[in-house]
């Protein structure tokens, strides 16, 4: 165990407090996790690229900062920032799913087209994987890419896409070999959404807005060279994808944040002049959160050194989505308790708290609970692989 | 930076739990549940053959000179065996208390024998957590009065580290005049815990005694019982998961249907973070003092509902078997139901957490 920084890198410490603190007021205010970033959260992107705290370890070469992989460092740039209050850098599908699967996989032209644009918030990413009938069992995905020529032909639906509305372009997981097994015959495109034959249609969801879509493709050509990995590979492709969605979910240094932000809150609301944090259950909850949210950070930590030795992290890795999206909703649900009836304003009504921001996210982080893997599936992935239980019967082919 | 065991610890670790498994199989741990007052003598001699009762005693008495992370680990092994050892009062928080606030006459006469696995220190700090039944002592003019309860390692002690009411440290011979003993008995048979009444009993204060020491030796206790219940709770786990691959019901084994897995997932979901709590909370009593207190009382509260959960799942995941004593699951059971009480429990610690970050009055 050793956690100590050492000298160089206090060193590199004081240079992000001297960043945040000179450019501090550039950044923007809201920033929503998903969709088209706002032209300020754009060049706040781009002012973190160029000094390096965000894109960080992505080559120059294609639009990143280009430094070595460095996990205290990391760790400096995410502490610093959840301490400034300051948005870290961008996270969005594209960035986090998207970007890491073209760098360990895509052909260099396709890393040499998107990785530069997406890192900088210019081009805006969907994730095409469910559909109305493959959900937990997305390997069961019935839309189908037919070969023309040079191109894939592509028919079916997707639904729940996140951001299609808005997306530029998608990462698709369609059928190519439809007389393989269910997981031999997928494979993974990367096309425009302004290709003649989609359609976008608006889901909103119960939070009010419509965050996802359904996406229906009529006769879609797609060029064979927008394939990611082989042909008949895209399950591989995606389960590295999904591999980065489970990493973003769990992120610590946002759950921090969104921590830092009920403490102030509980400091601010009073009931009969007392203040939530003076409450004894309202504070007895915030601290079992805290103690809940200082094991994840540091579990977080443990992988960190693993990730660094080459080691398989094992269940520290497989109870992140899981834990950490569950532990970010019980943080929005003290939230709403300490608000009480001021906790179900919504829209803009008068005394709302925070633009609503718990109200919603307490709601959104419930979709977060069921996407990228429900509950009840990563509790299968534990059990199966990482205490080896007999696993579930494989009752599709 | 690194966060994990270092290859030393790892070794420590493995030669703990072979010793264990070797020296405190179940049926041992049986037959000194039937006597939980007597020291389990020729078990403690074999674990000062690996150092355990000196681990965090300098070498210059005996000791072996190692941090609380080190004893953490050790402790977590004593837990996943339930092992009747006297390791939390003797081995951890009575030297604490010497180091920290004894004389070096005091340090010299006792710090070696504990080291060398030949005592017994019985350490009575809960008054200084919760009073009930009107316990605490008073120190006045050199002696004792007053009384305490839940005194650690209570049974065969050969002294005891006292805190009076007023963040003084006591050392209290166990024939000293005026001094009464009885012994509590809890649902864990494994560890022995007991009540001091003091009649104007003569001790010797511990001269450098301060409402520091205290409160050290009470965060590096919630530290190791932390990580005693962590080591409970993992075995207890692994036990649900092997019996599950076993016991079929239905013509399947128990451990294929989804209600079961998904209890098992559950606890392994609760406890592999909490492994990393236990093991920072170990490290910032060594190296990160700003930290120390407030994870010392995460660790203990959050291993405390953690423990609990994993102790009825990983019981309800045995069925019938699981509530009978022939597979002694509850020996663990049990073993965590003391950990969550000692040294405060979750609700008291958490308020303490929150008066340290100058959330509560
Ligand atoms: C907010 C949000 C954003 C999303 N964004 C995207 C996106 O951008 N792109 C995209 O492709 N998809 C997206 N999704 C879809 C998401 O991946 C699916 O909703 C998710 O995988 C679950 O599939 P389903 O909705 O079909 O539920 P189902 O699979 O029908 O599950 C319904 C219930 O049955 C349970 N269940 C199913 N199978 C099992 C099993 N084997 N064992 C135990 N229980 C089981 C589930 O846990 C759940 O409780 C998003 C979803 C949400 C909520
Ligand atoms: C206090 C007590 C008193 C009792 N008194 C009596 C009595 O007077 N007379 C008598 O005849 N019996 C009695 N029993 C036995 C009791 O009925 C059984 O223990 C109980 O039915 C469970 O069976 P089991 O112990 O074999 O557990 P198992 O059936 O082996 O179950 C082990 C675990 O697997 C789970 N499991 C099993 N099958 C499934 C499934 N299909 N789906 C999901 N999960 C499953 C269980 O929920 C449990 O968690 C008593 C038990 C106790 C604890």
């Amino acid at each position: 165990m050793d956690l100590a920084y050492g000298p160089k890198y206090e060193a590199f410490r004081e240079e992000v407090r001297a960043f945040l603190t000179k450019h501090k007021d550039q950044a923007p205010k809201g920033l929503g996790a998903a969709g088209r970033p706002s032209p300020e959260a754009c060049s706040w992107q781009q002012l973190l690229i160029q000094h390096g705290y965000a894109a960080r370890t992505i080559p120059k070469d294609y639009g990143g900062y280009g430094a070595m992989p460095d996990i205290l460092e990391s760790r400096i740039i995410a502490e610093e920032f959840s301490a400034a209050r300051v948005p870290a850098a961008l996270q969005n599908q594209g960035i986090s799913m998207l970007v890491p699967t073209l760098l360990e996989l895509g052909t260099e032209e396709q890393k040499k087209k998107w990785v530069k644009p997406t890192l900088r918030g210019e081009v805006v990413w969907c994730q095409g994987y469910s559909e109305p009938g493959s959900g937990s069992d997305l390997a069961s995905l019935q839309t189908k890419a037919t070969e023309d020529g040079d191109d894939f032909v592509i028919n079916g639906q997707k639904i729940w896409t996140s951001t299609a509305h808005e997306a530029d372009m998608i990462f698709c997981l369609v059928r190519t070999e439809p007389d393989k097994p269910k997981h031999e015959g997928i494979s993974y495109l990367i096309f425009s959404m302004k290709t003649p034959g989609i359609e976008v249609r608006p889901l909103t969801t119960m939070t009010g807005h419509a965050e996802f879509n359904e996406v229906f493709f009529t006769d879609v050509r797609v060029p064979k060279t927008q394939i990611v990995g082989q042909r008949g590979q895209g399950w591989l492709v995606a389960n590295a994808t999904l591999k980065y969605e489970r990493g973003m979910l769990g992120d610590p240094a946002a759950m921090e944040t969104r921590f830092q932000a009920l403490v102030d809150l509980m400091r601010e609301e009073t009931v009969d002049g007392q203040r939530a944090i003076d409450n004894p259950i309202f504070r007895d909850r915030l601290v079992r959160l805290q103690a809940e949210l200082a094991a994840m950070k540091f579990n977080g930590l443990r992988q960190l050194t693993c990730a660094s030795r080459g080691e398989d992290p094992g269940l520290a890795r497989l109870i992140v989505k899981l834990q950490s999206c569950e532990l970010t909703h019980q943080i929005s649900a003290l939230a709403i308790d300490v608000m009480g009836e001021f906790g179900v304003l919504y829209d803009d009504s008068p005394y709302l708290r925070s633009h609503g921001s718990w109200q919603w996210g307490y709601m959104f982080q419930l979709g977060l609970i069921i996407g990228g893997g429900t509950a009840q599936i990563q509790k299968n992935i534990i059990s199966e692989r990482g205490l080896g239980m007999p696993r579930e019967p494989k009752l599709a082919k | 930076m690194e966060f994990a065991l270092s290859e030393e610890q790892r070794l420590l670790q493995d030669s703990v739990r072979r010793f264990l498994e070797q020296n405190a199989p179940l049926d041992k741990v049986r037959l000194a549940a039937g006597d939980t007052h007597t020291v389990q003598r020729s078990l403690w001699a074999g674990a000062s053959e690996l150092g355990i009762p000196g681990m965090l005693i300098p070498e210059d008495f005996g000791g072996m000179g190692l941090g609380f992370l080190d004893a953490a680990i050790v402790y977590e092994m004593i837990g996943r065996h339930v092992a009747p050892l006297p390791f939390l009062g003797t081995a951890v928080m009575a030297p604490l208390a010497l180091m920290l606030a004894g004389s070096e006459a005091q340090q010299e006469k006792w710090l070696p024998k504990i080291a060398a696995g030949e005592i017994v220190a019985g350490v009575a700090v809960t008054e200084k957590i919760g009073i009930r039944e009107d316990a605490g002592v008073k120190a006045r003019k050199g002696t004792l009065t007053g009384k305490s309860l839940f005194v650690i390692d209570w049974a065969e002690a050969d002294f005891y580290i006292v805190a009076d009411s007023d963040h003084g440290l006591h050392l209290v011979l166990p024939d000293a005049k005026g001094l009464s003993r009885r012994a509590l008995n809890t649902i864990d048979r494994t560890r022995s815990v007991g009540e001091l009444v003091f009649d104007q009993v003569a001790a010797e204060p511990l001269p450098r005694s301060s409402a520091d020491a205290v409160a050290r030796m009470i965060d590096a206790g919630r530290v190791m019982l932390a990580a005693d219940t962590l080591g409970a709770g993992q075995m207890m786990l692994e036990k649900a998961v092997a019996y599950a691959g076993e016991r079929k019901q239905f013509g399947r084994v128990i451990g294929s249907f989804q209600a079961v897995k998904h209890l098992c997932a559950e606890m392994a979901a609760a406890l592999e973070p909490s492994r990393s709590l236990v093991w920072y909370a170990a490290h910032a009593l060594d190296e990160v003092p700003g930290d120390a207190r407030l994870m010392a009382c995460h660790a203990k509260s959050h291993l405390s509902e953690v423990g609990r959960f994993v102790a009825r799942t990983a019981t309800e995941v045995h069925g019938g078997m699981g509530f009978t004593d022939l597979l002694g699951l509850h020996y663990w059971f049990k073993r965590i139901g003391l950990d969550r009480q000692l040294l405060g429990g979750p609700e008291l610690v958490r308020l303490e957490a929150a008066r340290l970050q100058g959330w509560a009055a």
